[in-house]
């Protein structure tokens, strides 16, 4: 079911064309109160359909066949290298065509041990994808990603152990963080017979790919069973609700163990800094998607106008899944234009087809409220200015502004590093972001990557750095 | 529109295209059919000896997920009674005066069977005999088909017995499980035999079950070698039918040729290279009757783009092109191009070359896509990196001869001109 069906079929429910329209009384209520932020608005059937698998898998062999066989199996493939893992693309995919799923789903696992999650959440029409060589005949590329998953399904079903644990070398690492960066370190390490712990701050592992991610794309069911499948190696033990800072002390994971990995993410929201912030209704979007995932869909409520600031991944998930879960009228506001968006072309899409309204070119710079709660949000229009830092020309104020009525404004303008965090223990940064050399921190033993690094990439980029900082720990403790 | 009206023997059809003899000719029901479709002519299965078939009787090769690239059977002649076959043969030559009906046999190997099979089925009104000394399995254990057509000396035997008494064209078919299909070929057109009909069906095994361990086709358990057919065996029988063509003895006679024919295009190529019409089973089998529409209208366009008014003005057009080894152009010589607007840097190029080539390509490393390029000089034209590109015309091959004139390996000997140095 896809957004497109949803907005088709709920108007086709509203109009009195349909022979079986019933107003339903949450309609009535709706229209009485005209703003409100609410939640429970969607019947479990509905909720259900919004929530669904945006990427159906291949529902048959013979459907993952006829894709794998158009694979052309270049050599020095554009798509391995477009991959952060570099998953040995065209290997996997004649694995399939030879009924070799068992080492296909290994070619995929051996670069990247999330690459099931990472066959649903990848934006691979700007990786593997994108640089499929069909896209230079104008044809449509391989199917990647579904094969990926096709793979990778099977292989977690059938709790396919595909890999061995080296026999234990006694040695021992703390990993901080149970995200895509931790986890993946942590199997490389356990593969090498290295025993591991991790310290993770949440109930669950996974890190956003658990918490922070849309649930059309993975149910946290799915998380679930990947943080068990990676854990089925053996070797790896998770200590849940374990914060670094509060819980546990980088000082005392020091002296209780060989090396210590640092996979903690980013986590806050990064503020608008305008009046009206902390006014009731007004909410970040990374906290909106952990409730959404943690809490289950009828518990969130969303309001009848929700206008979400910021046109990143995790802004469009924020918009299509408040649309998702009942809200009338979602709208994106971004201060710039659609050229400069880091979202992809496929998530904007997505947004657009759930009916999402896009204004480019605004930037909030007042929140209203009655009661303490906001009821309105005031954005100046911009205009595109010089190139800044990152190549993307600035957005500039023209002194016009607009306003919109809202009941709930969503915050995802991105996220920022646990700063305070890094500099307390005496890590050296940027911007809160760790500096690292070959994975290694300024601390002797002390390894870092992912998010914390690179201020937040995708989960793809974040594997790869586990991976890394695996083997620069793999060094440091041969050389120790 | 050109004439593709054709005359085998005198036998006239509207098409060159005639079913081969084999299970979708086996009974009224399925030649009716064909004829509705379209089809020239049949060759109905083969009448002779009382036999019984097992099941099953197929099997298949697969190749890049595309299904029956090669086809094997087990199944033997007509199970049916001979005096059921008689009487449906009667009743089709009579419902389609204008179809060509010829009727395949293998009698038991002595002369009074043949005589009293020939004069049963040319009481049907029939228009010629296609003797079977091909089919491979089986009926070779009772000294029956392939076994008769592997022996010049026996194939002779039997076509004599055949010309004795047979007052209609007789096509013999022959076995391609030979060396050389040319020594029967000629033993047969001494002996008489009208025409000549190649090839048959090749011994295989199509392949071997990973499960069961037993080889394809399965019977209780066990298999046997079957008779493989389809677009697989396109270029082998192609070569036999060329060796037919070009022998002086047998090019004397008309050939119908078979082997993997499913598309006009196919059919061309087989008279090209000397046979006056061709035979379809496998691609019936896969696809229906329905395939022969196609046959009839790209002959009929194809024969229009090239100024052919008849099938006779282009059939065995191509047979003198195929020449002996040493008689090729030494100064000929072509060299690769890579077009690089239309190239996808799949590398496939690359990769053929570098490994099991001449290492003509130049790679210039780059993310996420490489740049190729032919090493001119390195480049022996062998065509191998044209082959595998996946892009129509992205490599194409340039003439840059050695020397003008023409220089066989004969002259290039006599000449002591130097060999290759890497």
């Amino acid at each position: 079911m896809n957004g497109f069906n949803v907005l088709k079929r709920s108007k086709f429910l509203q109009s009195k064309k349909n022979p079986f329209f019933i107003r339903p009384t949450r309609f009535i209520r709706v229209q009485k109160n005209i703003m409100s932020i609410s939640n429970n608005r969607l019947s479990k059937e509905q909720y259900a359909e919004n929530f669904s698998d945006i990427h159906p898998p291949f529902e048959t062999h013979n459907a993952a066949l006829v894709e794998a066989n158009r694979c052309l199996f270049c050599y020095d493939a554009p798509c391995i290298k477009s991959c952060p893992t570099g998953i040995n693309v065209p290997k996997f995919i004649k694995q399939i065509v030879s009924d070799n799923i068992k080492g296909s789903a290994h070619t995929i696992f051996l670069s990247n041990i999330m690459g099931a999650g990472c066959s649903k959440v990848c934006p691979v029409e700007k990786l593997c994808e994108g640089s499929c060589v069909f896209n230079l005949m104008d044809e449509p590329p391989i199917p990647i990603a579904k094969l990926q998953r096709y793979s990778t399904e099977k292989a977690m079903q059938q709790k396919w152990q595909l890999f061995e644990r080296k026999k234990s070398v006694s040695k021992k690492v703390a990993v901080v963080g149970a995200g895509p960066a931790g986890l993946s370190c942590a199997h490389v390490l356990s593969r090498e017979g290295i025993d591991v712990t991790i310290y993770e701050k949440e109930s669950k592992g996974g890190g956003l790919m658990t918490y922070g991610i849309a649930a059309y794309k993975v149910t946290p069911e799915f998380c679930e069973d990947e943080v068990n499948y990676i854990l089925s190696l053996g070797g790896i033990e998770i200590k849940y609700n374990q914060e670094l800072g509060k819980n546990i002390s980088l000082a005392d994971l020091k002296k209780k163990y060989d090396a210590v990995f640092l996979g903690i993410g980013v986590g806050l929201a990064r503020q608008l800094d305008i009046p009206g912030e902390e006014l009731e209704g007004v909410e970040d979007a990374i906290q909106f998607i952990y409730n959404l995932r943690s809490k289950g869909f009828p518990a969130i409520p969303v309001g009848d106008k929700v206008a979400v600031i910021g046109m990143g991944m995790t802004a469009i998930d924020a918009a299509t899944q408040a649309k998702r879960l009942g809200a009338k009228e979602v709208t994106m506001l971004y201060r710039r234009t659609q050229e400069e968006m880091p979202c992809t072309q496929h998530e904007l899409d997505i947004a657009m087809l759930d009916g999402c309204k896009i204004i480019w070119l605004a930037a909030p710079k007042e929140l209203k409220g009655v009661n303490n709660k906001v009821n309105e949000i005031i954005c100046t229009v911009m205009k595109l200015g010089e190139p800044d830092a990152s190549g993307r020309r600035s957005p500039v104020e023209t002194g016009e502004t607009f306003s919109l009525a809202v009941d709930m404004v969503i915050k995802a303008a991105g996220q920022m590093p646990f700063e305070q965090l890094i500099i307390d223990n005496g890590i050296m940064d940027n911007k809160g972001k760790i500096i690292i050399n070959d994975s290694a921190t300024n601390i002797k033993g002390v390894f870092a990557g992912g998010d914390a690094v690179n201020g937040g990439k995708e989960v793809v980029d974040a594997v790869q750095a586990g991976k890394d900082g695996a083997a620069a720990i793999l060094e440091f403790l041969q050389n120790k | 529109m050109a004439n593709i009206n054709s005359n085998f023997l005198g036998i006239k059809s509207p098409n060159p295209f005639w079913l081969a003899s084999a299970p979708p000719t086996d009974k009224k029901y399925n030649v009716l059919r064909a004829f509705e479709a379209g089809w020239g002519g049949v060759v109905w299965k083969t009448l002779g000896s009382q036999v019984k078939n097992v099941s099953s009787r197929y099997s298949a090769v697969d190749y890049g997920g595309q299904r029956v690239m090669g086809f094997n059977n087990i199944e033997l002649i007509s199970d049916r009674p001979l005096e059921i076959n008689l009487k449906e043969i009667a009743e089709c030559v009579k419902l389609f005066p204008d179809r060509a009906m010829i009727v395949s046999l293998m009698a038991d190997n002595d002369k009074n069977s043949w005589h009293e099979l020939i004069k049963k089925v040319e009481d049907t009104g029939a228009h010629g005999f296609e003797l079977n000394f091909g089919c491979p399995h089986g009926m070779t254990e009772r000294g029956m088909g392939a076994a008769v057509g592997q022996d010049p000396d026996i194939a002779c035997m039997v076509v004599e017995w055949v010309m004795e008494k047979a007052t209609i064209p007789v096509i013999t078919k022959l076995t391609p499980n030979v060396h050389s299909v040319v020594p029967t070929g000629r033993s047969v057109v001494k002996a008489g035999t009208n025409a000549l009909s190649l090839i048959n069906t090749i011994q295989s095994v199509t392949g071997v079950d990973l499960d069961t361990l037993v080889p394809n086709p399965y019977v209780a358990g066990k298999s046997v070698f079957g008779g493989y057919c389809g677009p697989a065996v396109k270029p082998i029988a192609l070569k036999m039918l060329t060796t037919i063509a070009q022998d002086e003895l047998t090019k004397k006679v008309p050939i119908s040729g078979i082997g993997g024919i499913e598309t006009w295009k196919d059919a061309v190529e087989f008279m090209l290279l000397g046979a006056s019409n061709v035979q379809v089973c496998t691609a019936a089998m896969k696809h229906g009757f329905r395939i022969v529409e196609d046959m009839i209208e790209g002959l009929n366009n194809w024969m229009d783009e090239k100024s052919f008014a008849t099938l006779d003005d282009f059939i065995g057009k191509s047979v003198p092109t195929i020449t002996h080894w040493e008689e090729l152009d030494i100064n000929y010589h072509h060299i690769a191009k890579i077009n690089q607007d239309k190239c996808i840097h799949c590398g496939l190029c690359f990769i053929a070359c570098e490994d099991t080539s001449h290492q003509s390509i130049k790679l210039e490393y780059g993310k996420p896509y490489n740049k190729y390029t032919i090493i001119d000089e390195e480049c022996v034209g062998c065509n191998l990196c044209k082959l595998v590109c996946p892009v129509d015309d992205c490599i194409t091959m340039e003439e840059h001869r050695v020397a003008p004139e023409y220089l066989n390996w004969v002259e290039f000997q006599k000449r002591g001109l130097p060999l290759n140095d890497h």
